[in-house]
């Protein structure tokens, strides 16, 4: 079973910290792979927050694929992140040949675009960019967005920190808000598409345990919205809804959870809300999730969020002092990042709870 | 020798041929009062016997006129197999014996086509059996506990709108309710079918009605029931109780002038409207109720004489599917005010999915449900040409619909409820389950329910004599003194019971599978052995 975890910080953390968050959690075979999201960062891309960057890897073919289109649609290239593999023997990774982490600044005419318009063409971008990759098997691009970095490899998380010097804490990766995980889908295909953390349009989430109803939701999803393609995992469900819900209905983030896990009829019908709630059990049917899940998520604004399923059978543990409030699928890890924390301030979410927390680190609680 | 032709109807012309024993028979006469087809007589038969009761040969000829219970010859009355001499008998003296030899199919149309009831003889294969629940939660995720767990077993009926048309506003970080949308309830996935008042006795169809009233009111498990084409009680028709029930409308209109007299009177809104356009059993047939079965309440229920009732094929009114939901399903939402649902009832057909597409692309959201009823549905009476040689399976139908409603992101807009066979081996509930996860919100059953108060017919050539107006358990019959023969209590327990066991059983399919909520759709859940089945729906093929 996927362990995840994700870390808010008042000050920018290195990816060092989230392994250690990660690695105590491992239980026998189940760390195949690392992935990470970092949101609002610092060290070398701290000068470009507000320009798209791009994360992907690729073949020497595939990256230059990827400069042809970028350079064709008039994107300029400001800042790259070129680690330098560490190729020691023995290290267990199935490594690409190029990893680029790149800022571009946008095309000229996008100044005159609003908000919603700059958001479509990045989608676009890197949709028309995985497109481009696909068609000869010559890489995967991950996320293209300001202020926004994945990284996603096969093998031993430790080994994968190694290669990529990740040990080091050398600065050049630090971010406020991270999101990893450490299992490459051991149970399906191993594609790199498949290990979440997943991104879409300012949206980062990732979930463990297995969603059950993968199939209506995918069925459902699939004509939605463009940007919903792949399900290498059926974990990008729970992204796509958490997108459909927020982002373009507008629906607020209560509703998330109302969609996902909804409350049952019996208790529907004793409520004021009751309408509004039939109504999304109607029309939204087929993103609900029913099987053993947790979601930690992070929205646009920022603000992390973390819940269950209907039935807490994937639990989940928030811990936190004054600088850090930490999510993670087993408390262990917050134990070995956080061993000082005050632990009567642990939050364990219930089977309706979600948990919001901001910006400033303050947490909001509430329940469906 | 009797003097007879060639030409001539014997015993072993028939279907069924009666065993009779009369060495174990007391005369008592009860298998000749309950058969009621006439199909056996009392008679005499002469017997001649030698015997010899000395120790040295002393042959005496004897000779007796015994009575005896005779089969009759007959295309008429001949023996439908029901087996209710055997049941009455105190003394295993008859049974009716199934006859490989029969001619009766093809000698009795002198008077045109064979008319029956049941359900298709020739097309009794089934793809649901071909079907298992193969997707076992092991270790990936966890099972439920049937028992303990809660499970939120519930059905859709209703237009369900898309998303973006739900009339929903942000205020205060809520969503509020902005105008209307069209009327949804959610009931339990198993709706009882339509069947009339006129094909059933009064008494069974009151005996399904009392099942649907203990299952809401004492089980809260709610089961709606179709009242079919034949009107309702008028009493019905005003009481509380009239939230159960969806009140059909076909071609013949038969009952209508009575519901909308006693529309100002009535307490509570219907659970729906259901316009029958076809049925699964006589596709582009309509109903058929003849003149046997039109006693006189019957025939005030339905506001007509004395006369075979044979609804037409179509509904007048119905030139094309835009015209059916201007006139049909916007003046029955308007007749209830726009607060219940109307939902529609087609034959299984190649055209299916084109009926549906056009409806869930109706831009007055009109419609609540799409039934479709396979060629595995019952009927009280149809030609049998129609039962045995029209329709169309209903599992394929329910996918196709399902996906071509998915492929334009209108996945559920539009309930399906998929029926025709469901329960024939027995065990609905895994029946339901499988067209469930293939993409029906639920189901709807009949045959299953008249079995469960009796009915031995089956798709082998049993019985099947729904039409004559002289079924031998009670049931699809008017014949006061053959309605006796149901103890309507006993059949109401029948089918409650029955419910009660089909809930436990779809949790049983439920939890090992992981789900609390209904599957709907979930084909994943699903493998099949055959491997055109498994193409065809989109599963797994296993072996």
């Amino acid at each position: 079973m996927c362990r995840i975890g994700s870390i808010k910080s008042k000050t920018p953390v290195q990816p060092s910290v989230v392994l250690r968050l990660m690695l105590p959690q491992q239980e026998g075979h189940d760390n195949s792979g690392f992935a990470m999201v970092m949101q609002d960062l610092y060290g070398i891309f701290s000068p470009y927050k507000d320009k798209p960057l791009l994360s992907l890897v690729c073949t020497q073919k595939g990256n230059r694929l990827v400069e042809d289109y970028m350079d064709a649609h008039n994107f300029t290239k400001l800042a790259e992140w070129l680690p330098v593999p560490n190729k020691q023997p023995g290290l267990d990774i199935q490594a690409m040949p190029y990893y680029v982490f790149r800022n571009y600044d946008y095309p000229e005419d996008a100044a005159l675009m609003t908000e919603a318009e700059k958001e479509n063409l990045l989608l676009d971008t890197r949709l028309a960019l995985r497109k481009i990759l696909e068609k000869d098997n010559q890489g995967y691009v991950y996320s293209f967005w300001p202020d926004v970095l994945t990284l996603k490899e096969i093998g031993d998380p430790s080994d994968i920190a190694t290669y990529f010097r990740l040990w080091e804490d050398n600065g050049c990766l630090a971010a406020k808000s991270v999101v990893a995980q450490c299992r490459q889908n051991t149970n399906y295909d191993i594609v790199r598409y498949a290990a979440h953390p997943f991104f879409l349009q300012g949206y980062t989430l990732c979930a463990n345990g297995e969603n059950t109803f993968y199939t209506k939701n995918k069925n459902f999803q699939s004509s939605l919205h463009r940007g919903y393609i792949g399900f290498e995992s059926d974990s990008q469900c729970f992204l796509n809804t958490l997108h459909y819900v927020h982002h373009e209905l507008k629906w607020p983030l209560v509703y998330y959870k109302h969609t996902i896990t909804p409350l049952p009829f019996e208790e529907i019908n004793r409520r004021d809300d009751r309408e509004v709630l039939l109504g999304i059990r109607e029309s939204l049917a087929n993103l609900e999730i029913n099987g053993p899940n947790t979601v930690i998520g992070v929205l646009p604004d920022g603000n992390m969020i973390t819940c269950c399923d209907s039935k807490k059978l994937r639990p989940v543990v928030v811990g936190r002092d004054d600088n850090m409030a930490v999510i993670s699928s087993e408390v262990c890890g917050i134990n070995e990042i956080l061993p000082n924390r005050d632990q009567t301030r642990d939050i364990y979410p219930n089977e309706r709870e979600v948990v919001l927390i901001d910006n400033e680190l303050e947490v909001t609680r509430w329940k469906q | 020798m009797e003097a007879v032709k060639t030409q001539d109807i014997g015993v072993n012309d028939l279907n069924w041929i009666i065993e009779y024993k009369p060495e174990r028979c007391t005369m008592c006469g009860s298998c000749v009062a309950s058969c009621s087809f006439g199909a056996i007589k009392a008679a005499v038969r002469r017997q001649d016997i030698t015997v010899s009761e000395e120790n040295t040969p002393a042959p005496v000829h004897k000779h007796s006129a015994r009575p005896v219970i005779k089969q009759v010859a007959s295309l008429t009355n001949f023996c439908r197999g029901c087996g209710i001499c055997q049941k009455v008998c105190p003394n295993n003296a008859i049974m009716p014996r199934r006859n490989p030899d029969a001619r009766r199919t093809l000698l009795s149309r002198d008077s045109g086509p064979i008319k029956r009831g049941g359900r298709t003889n020739l097309n009794a294969e089934r793809t649901l059996d071909k079907i298992v629940v193969g997707r076992i939660s092991q270790m990936t995720d966890p099972s439920l506990d049937a028992a303990r767990h809660t499970f939120d077993i519930r059905a859709p009926f209703g237009r369900v709108l898309g998303t973006k048309e739900l009339p929903f506003a942000v205020e205060n970080g809520k969503l509020t309710v902005k105008g209307k949308k069209p009327p949804v309830r959610w009931i339990y996935p198993l709706i009882f079918s339509d069947m009339s008042i006129g094909a059933l006795s009064t008494r069974a169809w009151e005996a399904v009605a009392m099942a649907v009233g203990c299952l809401n009111e004492k089980y809260d498990i709610p089961v709606r029931m179709s009242s079919g084409e034949g009107g309702m009680p008028a009493k019905l028709l005003t009481s509380e109780y009239l939230k159960y029930f969806i009140i059909q409308i076909a071609s013949g209109h038969f009952g209508w002038n009575r519901i909308i007299q006693a529309m100002p009177y009535m307490k509570t809104d219907p659970a729906g409207i259901l316009i029958k356009i076809g049925q699964g059993a006589k596709p582009g047939d309509g109903g058929l109720l003849q003149k046997e079965k039109v006693a006189e309440h019957i025939g005030a229920i339905r506001g007509v004489p004395r006369a075979t009732l044979a609804s037409p094929p179509n509904h007048q009114g119905l030139y094309s599917i835009e015209e059916s939901v201007q006139k049909m399903h916007l003046s029955m939402n308007a007749a209830f005010g726009f607060r219940v649902p109307v939902a529609i009832k087609c034959a299984a057909s190649s055209t299916s999915v084109s009926v549906y597409n056009n409806l869930l692309r109706d831009p007055y959201k009109i419609c609540g449900g799409f039934f479709i009823d396979g060629i595995q549905g019952g009927t009280g009476a149809a030609n049998e040409i129609s039962l045995d040689h029209t329709g169309h399976p209903v599992v394929s139908k329910i996918r196709d619909c399902y996906l071509a409603a998915a492929k334009q992101g209108l996945t559920g807009q539009i309930p399906l409820y998929g029926g025709g066979g469901i329960g024939m081996t027995g065990n609905a509930a895994a029946d339901a389950f499988k067209m469930i996860c293939l993409g029906a919100n639920g189901v709807f059953v009949g045959k299953i329910l008249i079995q469960l108060l009796g009915c031995v017919g089956n798709e082998q050539g049993r019985c099947n004599a729904c039409n004559t107006g002289k079924c031998p358990m009670g049931i699809c019959t008017q014949n006061p003194r053959l309605v006796k023969r149901l103890d309507v209590d006993k059949g109401a327990q029948k089918i409650v019971d029955y419910v009660l066991a089909f809930d436990a059983e779809l949790k049983k399919l439920m939890a090992p599978i992981g789900n609390s909520s209904l599957p709907v759709g979930r084909s994943d859940a699903l493998v099949s052995t055959d491997a055109n089945i498994a193409n065809k729906l989109g599963i797994g093929y296993v072996c």
